[in-house]
């Protein structure tokens, strides 16, 4: 604990999105106004965005406080409240964190990692430093035991043993395809190569995840540690970390912490005075998902279109530059000094038979708290999605839960007992993915979900292989007429044989997957697709094309605004009198609801 | 507009001798003028002796790559999936109706572009729209008047 008071304002992207910058500036200027000399400083995610900005004040000999969704005009009093007068706003006072003296007043405020329903159940190995140290600064991460763990393999241990504590822990790829980690580096460690590489997958694509972003943005040392050794382990010098282009701040963050490291001499020449050197650079991405696959991503690396290629050779053997290359995603690399400093039993005591440790889920949708959570593998969904999501938002019903992303597949209500892990979700259909879920409440259409993951295959698919490239579009044809209400009998059964055909086929994860949102809605929903089709209906009330609007006469008062808003005059009246929209004319382009006050336009099926 | 070949040039010197940074090369050339005109397209292909072909390969492959101007402002709204299940599809109805350009398209008067992406990993405040680099959250019909430069006032005060 610092002598001086510490402020710490959560400035992870959705922190600044949601107005950080603008929080820090504030508790600033209240700092020299009523001069008070604290320190100030940031932090990445702590994973509870739906309280963003957090803000954390500590005061020397006090547990640190933890205020969620604080405004711009309220900061200044909660800092000058609690500072100086000792006084907790309780109604933006999420909880405590650490121990110390508080005053008796005070007692009732939870825990913030245990007794916070949202954290209660995590476990937190990779995020283990997110939300703590200040991402920007490396020495807050050395003093809680940076590189300590690439100190202890580079001086202590052998190549192959410390391929064999990544093996004995049980760790398996954290970016969707789940192969042994361990095996991966003995792969790239027995391969002859003069030069090996070692690659950070950190080009988080899936739409809905951030788990990646947040680590990088978060605790950027973690992921270079987990690299270099790595390096140490299969006998590579060099590495590249390749980073989307749509996460500036991650990028920024690790260019610094890249710095900072050869610096210190954690990277570099000689580190830690052996003969082991191992030097880092970021390479960006520009947009296009299929570089997400790992021979993709090789390419797009060299200067080349991303476009994969087949494997055997696998990159273990000819990776980048021809080379042999170890490539493990953000999460993975993150959770190796974990691994190393804790040991291999500890790691493997957490999670099931099959998948040990944890993983990092970015929870969105129709719940209650979004946000980036750790949890044990092995837990069930449902105790995901009701206890640390917090279930639906307004009371509402589950319908399904996506995990994996485009990759993956929708899970429905009587599979929530399911326990996450490789195997299950797969099982399932669906699969771990990179760790996105997206729950789905009663009103989500799931053949529009499958026509709206498809549709971003379509486009991302890089038109290499006939399967993916043809296939994808003919499936999504056939999704496109159905929820245009032109749905055709035999449309279900081509699609089942469209979807096996290219799993079967396509050259890369990316195409063998894509069928996946598709498949699974047809083997969970088909009976949401029967009544698309032959009774042209959409229960969820999403697909507009099946579906009319009307104005309810009761609720109409014949103001006006519908009728002057309407771009096609498709709604008539008489002014105090009721409107009626005139279906045939109507586009059904919904202004019309946005701005009737009485809210007496909705659509029906 | 003017290309500063100057800037171009100096661009390229930064990366004369890292053949693998093609892909770097153009990203910050676009950083710098916005998009890859032809013209610096030819320059940049005789300067590094690689054809022009493959600089148009890379251009057309990569999405972050523009052969167009942008406008004055650049709208982005996202299209993820956290986004989508809550209204993304009519939010970007709205921006584009009100802006009578499709996405990927830029207004006449050269002030706004608008495009979709896929996730900006701002999950929580979906629907969400990018405005020149910075967030708009939660957003709503009205919200997107607002920040576009429109107004309901006509029909307000009529009523």
């Amino acid at each position: 604990m610092t002598a001086k008071p510490k402020i710490v304002v959560g400035l992870g992207t959705c922190g600044i999105a949601a107005g950080g910058r603008e929080i820090y500036n504030a508790i600033e200027k209240a700092l020299t106004e009523n001069n008070i000399d604290a320190e100030l400083t940031q932090t990445g995610c702590i994973g509870a965005c739906e309280n963003e900005v957090l803000v954390d004040i500590a005061k020397p000999g006090q547990p640190r406080i933890s205020y969620g969704k604080v405004t711009e005009e309220k900061i200044g009093e909660v800092v000058t409240n609690h500072l100086l007068h000792d006084k907790i706003d309780r109604e933006f006072a999420l909880g405590k964190i650490g121990e110390g003296e508080l005053s008796a007043e005070y007692d009732d405020l939870p825990y913030f990692f245990t007794d916070l329903p949202f954290y209660e159940k995590q476990v937190r190995l990779c995020l283990r430093n997110c939300g703590f140290i200040n991402p920007e600064k490396i020495d807050e991460y050395v003093e809680r035991d940076g590189y300590q763990a690439l100190k202890q393999v580079i001086t202590e241990m052998k190549p192959e043993e410390v391929v064999e504590v990544i093996k004995s822990s049980g760790l398996r790829g954290r970016g969707g395809g789940g192969f042994s980690t361990g095996m991966k580096w003995q792969f790239t460690m027995n391969a002859v190569g003069d030069k090996k590489y070692v690659v950070c997958n950190a080009d988080e694509g899936d739409p809905g995840a951030f788990m990646d972003r947040s680590i990088l943005e978060g605790d950027p040392h973690s992921v270079m540690e987990g690299m270099a050794i790595a390096g140490y382990a299969v006998g590579a010098d060099e590495g590249y970390i390749y980073c989307r282009a749509e996460y500036p701040l991650a990028v920024n963050r690790l260019k610094m912490a890249i710095e900072q490291a050869k610096e210190k001499n954690f990277l570099g020449d000689n580190i830690f005075g052996t003969d082991f050197s191992f030097n880092l650079k970021v390479k960006e991405g520009a947009g296009a998902f299929v570089c997400g696959e790992e021979t993709a991503l090789l390419m797009s690396i060299e200067g080349k279109r991303g476009m994969p290629r087949p494997r055997p050779p696998f990159p273990a053997n000819e990776g980048l530059f021809g080379k042999p290359t170890c490539l493990n995603n953000v999460e993975t690399f993150a959770n190796v000094p974990v691994v190393i400093l804790d040991g291999p039993e500890k790691f493997a005591s957490i999670g099931t038979e099959g998948s040990k440790g944890t993983k990092v889920f970015a929870l969105t949708g129709s719940i209650n708290r979004t946000g980036l959570a750790e949890v044990p593998m092995g837990i069930t969904l449902e105790e995901v999605v009701y206890d640390v999501a917090g279930g639906i938002i307004d009371d509402g019903k589950f319908k399904a839960v996506q995990a994996g992303g485009p990759s993956g597949g929708c899970i429905p209500e009587d599979l929530l007992h399911l326990p996450i892990d490789y195997d299950s979700l797969t099982e399932a259909g669906a699969m771990m993915g990179s760790g996105g879920l997206v729950v789905m409440g009663e009103d989500t259409c799931m053949v529009d979900i499958a026509r709206y993951f498809l549709s971003f295959t379509q486009i991302e698919s890089c038109g290499k292989c006939t399967p993916c490239r043809e296939g994808t579009k003919r499936m999504l044809e056939i999704l496109e007429r159905i929820v245009a209400g032109e749905g055709k009998p035999d449309d279900i059964e081509k699609l089942k044989t469209l979807g096996e055909a290219i799993s079967a086929t396509a050259l890369c994860g990316l195409g063998q997957t894509a069928p996946n949102p598709v498949l699974t809605t047809l083997r969970y929903f088909q009976e949401e697709y029967e009544q698309h089709i032959f009774d042209k209906r959409c229960v969820a009330g999403i697909c507009v094309d099946l579906m009319f609007y009307l104005i309810d006469a009761e609720l109409c008062n014949g103001c006006g605004r519908c009728r002057k808003a309407c771009p096609v005059s498709a709604i008539s009246g008489d002014k105090k009198e009721v409107h009626v929209i005139d279906k045939e004319t109507c586009i059904k382009c919904g202004v019309c609801v946005e701005k009737c006050k009485q809210e007496a336009i909705s659509l029906q099926s | 507009m003017k290309v500063d070949f100057e800037k171009v040039n100096g661009i390229i010197e930064k990366y004369r001798d890292d053949r693998e940074a093609i892909i770097a090369l153009l990203q910050d050339i676009s950083a710098e003028i916005r998009y890859l005109p032809e013209e610096v397209i030819r320059h940049v292909s005789d300067e590094i002796e690689v054809p022009v072909s493959r600089l148009y390969s890379l251009a057309t492959f990569y999405t972050s790559f523009r052969l167009e101007p942008r406008g004055e402002h650049e709208v982005q709204i996202c299209m993820g999936t956290a986004c989508h299940v809550r209204g993304a599809p009519r939010m970007l109805e709205n921006v584009t109706q009100k802006l009578n350009i499709k996405p990927g398209e830029t207004t006449g008067d050269g002030k706004f572009t608008v495009e979709t992406v896929n996730c900006v990993g701002a999950c929580a405040l979906g629907p969400l729209l990018v405005l020149d680099g910075k967030y708009y959250g939660k957003l709503t019909q009205r919200k997107i008047e607002k920040l576009l430069g429109g107004s309901d006032d006509e029909v307000e005060q009529s009523c």
